[in-house]
C-alpha cells in the first residue's frame, strides 16, 4: 500500500502533522519554541533521530521478539539520541546550550515511539525512512511556526533578526511559561475554526 | 543540610514547577485532568514511580556509571530503568488497589514516556546532586506535578457548565487554563 516515499512526506508535514493533527510530543513543543531558531533547531534534531530510529526498526523488525520490542525501541532510540547528542556538543555547542535537558528527552518523544509502533514496524526500511523524515519535517515546521510567534510577540525578533518597529514594545511573557500555553491554544483554536467550517 | 534541603523542596516544587515552567510530564497534565480523582491518582503514581527512580538512578549513577566512566551510557539506563520500575508499580497496583488501577487505565504505562521521570533523573545528575538530595528533589518535583495536575482537573471539572466559544472548546481552553496557572506559579518566584 503506502510505498511513495513523496506520499509518506506530504502526509508526514500535512496530513498527519504530529503536533497540531496528532498533538503528539507537546512537551518539547512548549519547551523549547522561545524562538523560531530553537525550534527549527529542536525540529531538526528530531527529525535526525526519527528518519534513523525508522529505518534501524524497519530492517530490525523481524528479530525483535514481540513481546520485548518495546524495550527493544527504545534502547535503539536512546543510542541514536546520544549519538545526536554528542555530534551537537562537538558542532554545534550553541544549539546544544540552547536545548540543554530537552536533547535526552527526545528519547521519550511519545512521536518516535509511535512511529516505530504503528509505522516501522510494519513497513520496509526505505518507506520507514522517508515516513520518518516527513514525519520530522512536520515537528519542525509546527516548532517554527510556534516559535516564530512567540519570538515575534516576545521579542520583535524572527530568527533574530529584528522585524518589529522600534516603536513595538515585546510583550515578554510569551517567551515565558504561560505565553507557550496561549499561543499553541490559539493555533489549535483556529485550526478547529477551520475544521469546522468545512 | 536540612536547609538545603528545604530551599530544594519549594523550588522543585512550586518554584520551577515541574509543568507548568519546564514543560515536562505535559502529556498526562493535559490526558489524565478530566477528573479530579483520576488525577489526583495518576499524581499519586507518578510520586510513586519517580521517587524510587531518582533513588535507584542516582545509585546505578554513583556506584556503576561514574566510576566506570560510563556517564555517556546515563539515557539509555535511566530509561531502562524507569520502564521496569513502572512495569513493577503496574504489578503492585493490579494487585493491591485495582480500583485505582482501572481507573488510571492506560496511562499507567505511559508513565514510562513522561517525560518528567527521565527529566529528574537527568537533572539530578546535572546539578550533581547526592542520593538524599536526587530522592527529595524527584519527591518534591512528583508534588509539584500532582498540585498542578490536581488543580487543573478542578478547574476543568468547572469549566464543563461554561459556556466557552465552539473554537476554543475541548484541548485549546484547558491550555488557556493551564497558561493562567503558569502565571498564577510566577509569583512563587519570589519566595526564594
Amino acid at each position: 500500500m503506502k510505498t511513495n516515499p513523496v506520499e509518506r512526506l506530504i502526509n508526514g508535514i500535512l496530513k498527519e502533522n504530529p503536533t497540531f493533527v496528532l498533538m503528539l510530543g507537546m512537551c518539547p513543543t512548549l519547551a523549547v519554541t522561545t524562538s523560531a531558531t530553537n525550534g527549527a533547531g529542536m525540529g531538526l534534531t528530531t527529525t535526525a533521530v526519527l528518519m534513523f530510529s525508522n529505518m534501524i526498526i524497519s530492517i530490525l523488525r523481524n528479530f525483535i521478539p514481540d513481546r520485548v520490542r518495546i524495550p527493544g525501541y527504545i534502547v535503539v532510540i536512546a543510542s541514536l539520541v546520544t549519538l545526536v547528542q554528542f555530534s551537537l556538543q562537538a558542532y554545534l555547542p550553541a544549539l546544544n546550550d540552547a536545548l540543554g535537558l530537552y536533547i535526552p528527552l527526545i528519547v521519550v518523544n511519545c512521536i518516535i515511539l509511535g512511529r516505530a509502533e504503528s509505522f516501522a514496524s510494519k513497513n520496509g526500511p526505505i518507506i520507514s525512512f522517508f515516513d520518518g523524515v516527513g514525519m520530522g519535517l512536520g515537528f519542525t515546521v509546527a516548532l517554527t511556526i510556534l516559535g516564530g510567534f512567540r519570538e515575534l510577540l516576545g521579542a520583535g525578533t524572527l530568527f533574530g533578526m529584528t522585524v518589529m518597529p522600534a516603536a513595538f514594545q515585546p510583550i515578554s511573557i510569551f517567551i515565558l511559561a504561560p505565553g507557550a500555553f496561549f499561543v499553541l491554544s490559539c493555533l489549535v483554536a483556529i485550526q478547529n475554526k477551520i475544521k469546522n467550517r468545512k | 543540610m536540612i536547609g538545603n534541603l528545604i530551599v530544594i523542596m519549594i523550588s522543585s516544587a512550586l518554584v520551577s514547577n515541574v509543568v507548568l515552567s519546564q514543560f515536562l510530564g505535559l502529556c498526562p497534565f493535559l490526558g489524565v485532568s478530566k477528573k479530579v480523582e483520576t488525577a489526583a491518582g495518576m499524581g499519586a503514581a507518578v510520586i510513586f514511580v519517580i521517587t524510587i527512580a531518582s533513588l535507584v538512578a542516582s545509585l546505578i549513577y554513583k556506584f556503576v556509571l561514574s566510576p566506570l566512566d560510563l556517564a555517556y551510557l546515563q539515557t539509555i539506563v535511566f530509561i531502562l530503568v524507569i520502564a521496569a520500575l513502572v512495569q513493577f508499580v503496574e504489578m503492585f497496583l493490579k494487585k493491591s488497589m485495582p480500583a485505582l488501577y482501572e481507573s488510571l487505565g492506560v496511562f499507567l504505562p505511559l508513565i514510562t514516556t513522561n517525560c518528567a521521570v527521565l527529566g529528574v533523573a537527568l537533572n539530578n545528575v546535572q546539578y550533581g546532586y547526592g542520593i538524599i538530595e536526587s530522592v527529595v528533589n524527584g519527591f518534591a518535583t512528583a508534588v509539584g506535578f500532582t498540585i498542578s495536575i490536581v488543580i487543573l482537573a478542578g478547574i476543568r471539572e468547572n469549566l464543563e457548565f461554561n459556556d466557552i466559544p465552539e473554537s476554543f472548546q475541548g484541548m485549546p481552553i484547558v491550555l488557556v487554563s493551564a497558561g493562567l496557572m503558569a502565571i498564577a506559579f510566577f509569583g512563587f518566584s519570589g519566595v526564594i
